[in-house]
């Protein structure tokens, strides 16, 4: 088989996207379709900006579901002779390309990148979303309260922020630290808070309706309950309550570090941000209102002043599931907490890095990826933020 | 002015339509609207919020930003057309010919630069003044507008000023180029009333000393009539009513001109004998303005057929100068038909004492430093209040703003612990106990209305949630049916319509939201129920409605009604007692009568001239009070009105300045805070003097 | 004035305090010190025999002991047999000259393992190198940034605006191991064939900075802060722009240029002040990728390769190196804001 020029290797990746092509095309058609009724997702469909930015990260969400139909080749399948092949080399076997070429180990460099995606994608807006748990259940009582509390916890955000994040990294992302369970016992406490969030929540709405507080406190204590012990739990490490076999979250302990410290390193500022926005409020008339009724204190942060802080958080999301994505790079970067062979788009602008003058396709094609992803969920943010205030 | 220049327009506008372009739509802001000012002339400009005011204000100013323009028309000053002019001509213009006041002092002035370099800016910018120069002229405008010690003013930065302060400073910097035609945009809106009437009194002196024609904005009919000569009535983008104050104020010609002097509490209404008529119906949105006349759906003398069939012109009224509207029926009507009377309601005699407040101070200690530590100082909100109140009947809370009446309204729904003094609400103490700790009986007994309607509403909730939560913290019904039900009668009873339960907030007008807000006042079936000032955000047509609606829930649930309030007009027409704060104490209480009439409290009688009254038949006296309202953490030693007051040289002996007078009590519930001797009181005179027959 | 400074200045000092020990506390973990042990003493000794090192080399002292001695607060320790510190033995000629406390506080930072010299000397020339960078980061970053920010808000919305902004959000959607990857590979790969640059900047440490070395490290942190300085910038202008009193200058007559010069300018930098401030530990961050990306031997280099080598003397120091420039660098954006803002300014 002969190589592919460059036209022909953009054709057959064009190729290989199908079923994002598709989903993307699905959700645009049902979303221009029903734009009115959609509030402010709908509205996103009037501006050009978030639509590229909304079409970048759905490229990419999509990618990380069908990568086993997309990848052409393994994560780890070594092809021999196809090491550090330039971009449309045919395999030797003659059963296809290398589109993006072969790395410093003869993989597939297409395959890796599009693998990486999953990663990224599972990792970034879960860790994201649990850090807005963390921030958002201190943020509110420091922010409404203030006083000692918030002196406090104001002093603890600011002492996280000081540590230049890569330190962070370096002291938390060791095998040593694994060892001494810390990241465990830090997860026990960071998951603890999803659980706390959810309980306070249903139970400030139906304080006055006993009846279908208790169900819906007992319902999520069971599930969220079963989901928070078999995430921390792993047998043969320093918590492991379940056995093997009631464990239904197996969560590797080097993803575990990884999703710990990008937590614990998110938070302060989620914590920050909300803590503004709840002073901010906090001096709205429907908040006095609401004291005058007699409404619990939680009653208030949680259902009168988080829903109309909603704007600037949701926002912040988006920017912080892009910073997650580069803190994630940035970990496999410096080769922390991820295995080397890991196809993450750090790891491989990583190990692509020390040929990158000879052989710069390998560190390329990963770091191309990192950057559309984050280029789109900032993107998305500024499309939200331009059409919130359009109000 | 003489009757030679004003016969010169200064400003004409004629045929001018201006629209915004939206993602949505063209939005027509105005429409054929035409007015011309004379040189010399003061223009009024009046209507209620969105009908276009300042818009044309803008437009004269060619500053309608990117999306809006003059789609037809033209403006022409000193008889060159603005609107086709360059920007190089236009800033020529700007700032030197044509000059403009703002609403917002604060706002309006550079944060981050030095008063002096902004005014000395103007000369410096259009007559190539030197630095030096410019400055002198600027100390030289500074006196002019009477600010005090103009060498610290101008060095000072706009934050280290008071709003009245500010705004002198903005008048100053408009006046600095000497202009032909002075814009003011509610230039008072944000001021508190005896503020207001200081500027209101300085930029009549001023546009009579230097001949300014004037185009001044307002919503507030009572200023017009102070300020102007010529006024132009605006609604929903047109121009409805143009004409000579006096024939526009005795013989107007335009239904919506009648209907709104009708809505506004002039010195002869009264709840009980003649109620305010509100304007049925709601403000028309830009985009969904009816056919033909915009007032029409909302109009009495509405003739279908004729006056929705075809845009309606101009017409001038015969016999009258430069009188014109734009109605078909204006010949038809009559004009001098009293209006239908709504049905009156008979007075009731107050119930027992529901709620009594003795001697009830709150001091709060700030720090002094803007960073924390530092000495602390005392900030005396209030100090010894004593008061009572009846069931059924309306006590109204007076005074300027720092005067404690918020910290009061604050101290009672529980939000504030009182530092001492007695608190007492249907028999049991209130002052030390929290709203945290208050049983659900007393909450849902004592609630409150609060002021902003933008802010009292939770924005991410539907209204009828709202209300239903209210029902469930009360605990007045069990099951979720029995709260809909109740929900729904509630609004009702508010007469909003029951779909409004699925509305959210931002889907509600401002008057709308307020019948909410007081829909979830009542839920619990309060009996005390406090209202901060809610009205005062909203247009004077909307403002009868839920005053109207406020008496009649109030007059049903026999309620108990503390009004809060800087609105002497208002408070005149529906309260029965006053109490009169300020710094802190009350300085009078009465019945309403007894407040309103001689002898007064000196502070009393300042505030009641200060009010500008939208009736030409009515002549007050004009007492302009020195200096602003002192910082309650500055609170002056002895009567805290000491150093405003016209009355204090006849006190001798420093004794205003060393002792806080005592309480007397002059008539039966009529009691004052004054050093006053009884032979002054006795010889005060009456603030309406030609009012006559219509108490 | 004096009194807010003072406060400000206990906050730092405690935030150092709790930030050393924790850092303290995670690097003498005892994996860490068992891995130290092995590297020192060999790496096939039993457990025992690590434990006997640890002893005699007072590691095996309570831990806040430990930290203590190592901030200089407690004595230093002094090895069973003789009764004088060890750690700044070395120093002095004979024990009886040997100073009891040896730590931060009395100018030891200890000994690297990796450089095998004093921790506090080889931070120094690191640091000198890393100063070179920033400088040039901070010459080519701050200007540019605020230019982009500034001419794109002064119209919001105009194709200007459009360009300059989309040009911000692209460089800060970048981090800089992917613009260094990119820049490498066109300006000094074999792939485009420009080599226009060098690709490394490793010779910087021995023969000095050339602009050679020097221009693809400071492109590539300095691109990934300017796009969020200038975005930052642009928000604050084209905010400031809608202001009611930039309406008042313009209808005062003054012209666009002064009322962009006089009037906006002023309230539009406060803002991005405290954001360029704050930017100083982020380029920390760059500077870590960078020097690691470029090889170039300043600081982040060092940090990276004392904590691939457990070398815990080192790491220590680079810590309080990077926490106190944080803490200062926040300090001064207090400062700052005061000074720039009148309104919050104490007279």
């Amino acid at each position: 088989m002969d190589p592919l020029g460059t036209g022909a290797i953009i054709l057959t990746i064009l190729g290989r996207f199908w079923p994002v092509w598709i989903g993307i095309a699905a959700i645009f058609a049902l979303s221009f379709r029903f734009k009115r009724r959609l509030g402010l997702y709908g509205r996103l469909f009037d501006s050009p900006v978030a639509m590229a930015g909304l079409a970048l990260v759905l490229f990419w969400a999509f990618t990380a579901i069908f990568t086993d139909a997309i990848a052409t080749y393994g994560t780890l399948e070594q092809v021999s002779q196809m090491k550090n092949k330039p971009p449309g080399t045919p395999t030797p076997d003659g059963t296809g390309w290398f589109l993006l070429g072969g790395d410093h180990l003869a993989r597939d460099v297409f395959s890796r990148m599009v693998a990486g995606s999953r990663i990224v994608i599972i990792i970034a807006p879960f860790s994201t979303a649990v850090a807005f748990m963390v921030g958002i259940t201190l943020g509110l009582p420091a922010g409404y309260y203030g006083g000692r509390l918030d002196t406090f916890l104001s002093f603890a955000a600011n002492l996280i922020l000081a540590f230049p994040v890569i330190l962070l990294f370096y002291l938390l992302v060791t095998p040593e630290i694994a060892d001494t369970g810390l990241p465990q016992y830090l997860a026990l406490v960071l998951f603890l808070f999803p659980i706390l969030f959810l309980s306070v929540f249903v139970n400030a709405r139906y304080r006055v309706t006993p009846g279908v507080r208790n169900w819906a406190l007992l319902a999520i204590g069971v599930f969220c309950g079963y989901v928070y012990i078999s995430l921390v739990s792993e047998p043969g490490t320093a918590i492991a309550i379940l056995p093997a076999a009631l464990d239904a979250i197996s969560v590797p302990t080097n993803i575990l570090i990884v999703f710990v410290s990008v937590v614990f390193v998110n938070s302060p500022t989620v914590f920050r941000i909300v803590r503004g926005l709840t002073l901010d409020i906090k001096t709205r008339d429907y908040v006095a209102a609401a004291k005058t009724r007699g409404e619990g204190l939680w009653y208030i942060m949680l259902w009168e002043i988080l829903p109309n802080a909603r704007g600037p958080l949701i926002v912040d999301f988006c920017l912080r599931v892009g910073y997650t994505t580069i803190l994630l790079g940035t970990l496999g970067f410096f080769g922390l907490g991820l295995s080397p062979e890991s196809p993450d788009w750090g790891s491989t602008i990583n190990s692509g890095r020390r040929l990158l003058t000879i052989v710069p396709f390998p560190a390329i094609v990963p770091a191309v990826a990192l950057m559309s992803l984050v280029l789109g969920l900032n993107l998305l943010a500024d499309g939200l933020r331009e059409e919130s205030l359009k109000d | 002015m003489t009757d030679q220049t004003s016969r010169d327009p200064i400003l004409e506008i004629e045929n001018v339509s201006i629209s915004f372009s939206t993602r949505l739509r063209e939005i027509p802001a105005v429409m054929d609207f035409s007015c011309a000012v004379m040189a010399g002339e003061a223009m009024g400009l009046v209507g209620e919020s969105g009908c276009g005011k300042s818009t044309v204000a803008l437009a004269v100013m060619c500053d309608l930003g990117r999306n809006g323009r003059i789609t037809s028309g033209s403006i022409r000053f000193k008889g060159r057309d603005l609107t086709t002019m360059k920007d190089d001509e236009l800033r020529q213009i700007r700032g030197s010919e044509i000059a403009m006041i703002y609403q917002e002092p604060m706002a309006s002035l550079n944060p981050a630069m030095k008063v002096g370099a902004q005014l000395a800016e103007v000369p410096m910018t259009h007559q190539r003044m030197a630095r030096s120069e410019a400055w002198a002229l600027a100390r030289q405008i500074v006196a002019d507008v009477r600010l005090p010690d103009p060498e610290r003013i101008l060095n000072a930065y706009p934050h280290q000023l008071s709003g009245g302060q500010q705004q002198r400073i903005v008048i100053a910097m408009a006046l600095m180029a000497k202009p032909a035609l002075l814009i003011l945009d509610e230039p008072t809106t944000a001021l508190d009333v005896t503020v207001e009437a200081g500027i209101v009194a300085l930029v009549k002196e001023l546009g009579a000393k230097y001949g300014t024609s004037m185009l001044f904005i307002s919503h507030n009919l009572g200023l017009v009539l102070d300020v102007c000569d010529q006024i132009c009535v605006m609604y929903s983008g047109e121009a409805v009513e143009t004409g000579n104050v006096g024939d526009v104020f005795t013989d107007m010609r335009h239904p919506y001109t009648q209907a709104l002097f009708r809505s506004i509490p002039l010195p002869g209404a009264d709840k009980n004998e003649r109620p305010l008529i509100s304007i049925p119906g709601n403000f028309p949105l830009p985009h969904e303005r009816p056919e033909g006349c915009n007032f029409g759906p909302r109009c009495g003398y509405f003739d279908p057929g004729r006056c929705d069939a075809a845009d309606i012109p101009m017409k001038a009224i015969a016999g009258d100068a430069r009188h014109e509207t734009r109605c078909l029926r204006w010949s038809e009507i009559d004009w001098s038909a009293l209006p239908q009377a709504s049905a009156t309601r008979e007075k009731r005699p107050p119930g027992e004492v529901v709620l009594r407040v003795d001697d009830l101070r709150k001091y709060y200690t700030v720090s002094s430093n803007p960073f924390g530590g530092g000495a602390t100082r005392i900030v005396k909100a209030n100090e010894t209040l004593s008061f009572e109140a009846r069931a059924g009947e309306t006590l109204a809370i007076v005074g300027e703003s720092g005067c404690g009446k918020s910290t009061f309204a604050r101290m009672l729904m529980g939000l504030e612990t009182a530092t001492a003094g007695r608190l007492e609400a249907f028999g049991s103490s209130l002052e030390d106990i929290p709203i945290e700790k208050r049983d659900a009986d007393t909450i849902a007994n004592l609630q409150m209305v609060f002021q902003n309607p933008f802010d009292t509403l939770n924005p991410s909730m539907s209204v009828g949630r709202q209300i239903t939560r209210a029902l469930e913290i009360f605990g007045r019904s069990n099951t979720d049916p029995e709260r809909e039900s109740a929900m729904l009668k509630l609004l009702d009873m508010v007469k909003l319509p029951r779909a409004f339960s699925e509305r959210m907030p931002r889907q509600l007008s401002g008057g709308q939201k307020q019948r909410v807000g007081i829909a979830r006042a009542f839920a619990g079936g309060a009996k005390i129920v406090v209202a901060d000032e809610p009205v005062s955000a909203l247009d004077v047509s909307v403002q009868a409605a839920v005053i109207d609606l406020l008496l009649n829930i109030q007059r049903q649930n026999e309620t108990t009604l503390l009004f809060i309030s800087h609105d002497l007009s208002i408070v005149r027409y529906l309260s029965d007692r006053i109490v009169v704060m300020y710094l802190g104490h009350v300085v009078e209480t009465g019945t309403t009568e007894q407040v309103f009439s001689p002898p007064y409290h000196p502070y009393t009688e300042a505030l009641l001239s200060a009010v500008p009254i939208a009736d030409p038949k009515v002549e007050r006296k004009l007492i302009l009070l020195d200096g602003e309202i002192p910082s309650a953490i500055d609170t002056p030693p002895g009567c805290p009105f000491q150093t405003r007051c016209h009355w204090k040289s006849r006190i001798g002996s420093n004794l205003c300045e060393r002792e806080i007078p005592p309480i007397r009590t002059l008539a039966d519930g009529h009691l004052l805070k004054c050093h006053l001797s009884d032979d002054d009181l006795a010889h005060m005179e009456p603030v309406f003097a030609s009012e006559r027959g219509c108490n | 004035m004096l009194l807010f400074l003072l406060r400000r200045v206990l906050i730092v000092l405690l935030s150092a305090f709790c930030l050393t020990l924790i850092v303290f506390l995670l690097t003498n973990l005892s994996p860490n010190l068992e891995k130290l042990a092995k590297s020192e003493a060999g790496t096939r000794i039993t457990d025992r025999e690590v434990a006997v090192w640890l002893e005699q080399h007072g590691h095996a002292r309570p831990l806040l002991v430990r930290y203590a001695s190592w901030l200089g607060l407690a004595p230093a320790w002094a090895p069973p047999g003789r009764h004088l510190p060890g750690q700044c033995a070395a120093a002095a000629e004979d024990d009886a000259d040997a100073p009891r406390y040896c730590g931060i506080l009395q100018g030891n930072w200890g000994t690297s393992t990796v450089f095998r010299g004093d921790v506090a000397t080889i931070l120094g020339v690191r640091l000198a190198l890393t100063g070179n960078l920033m400088l040039w980061v901070m010459l080519v970053m701050v200007p540019s940034a605020l230019l982009v920010g500034v001419l794109a808000g002064m119209r919001e919305g105009s194709v200007t605006d459009r360009t300059l902004s989309s040009f911000s959000i692209v460089t800060s959607a970048t981090p800089e191991y992917v613009s260094g990857v990119i820049l490498i590979a066109v300006f000094a790969s074999s792939m485009t064939g420009l080599k226009w640059f060098s690709g490394t900047a490793g010779s910087v440490a021995d023969k000095g900075p050339s602009f050679d070395t020097m221009v693809l490290p400071v492109t590539t942190i300095a691109l990934y802060g300017m796009g969020y300085v200038a975005r930052m910038t642009r928000a604050s202008m084209a905010e400031v722009m809608t202001q009611q009193y930039i309406r008042t200058a313009r209808l005062k007559g003054v012209s666009f240029r002064n009322v962009v010069l006089k009037h906006a300018l002023r309230n539009a930098l406060i803002a991005p002040f405290t954001v360029i401030m704050l930017q100083f530990p982020w380029l920390l961050n760059g500077v870590v990728i960078v020097e690691t990306l470029f090889n170039y031997k300043g600081f982040g280099w060092t940090l990276v390769e004392a904590a691939g080598a457990n070398d815990i003397d080192l790491m220590l120091g680079c810590s309080v190196v990077a926490v106190v420039v944080v803490l200062v660098t926040q300090l001064l954006s207090d400062l700052g804001y005061v000074l720039l803002n009148p309104r919050i300014r104490v007279h």
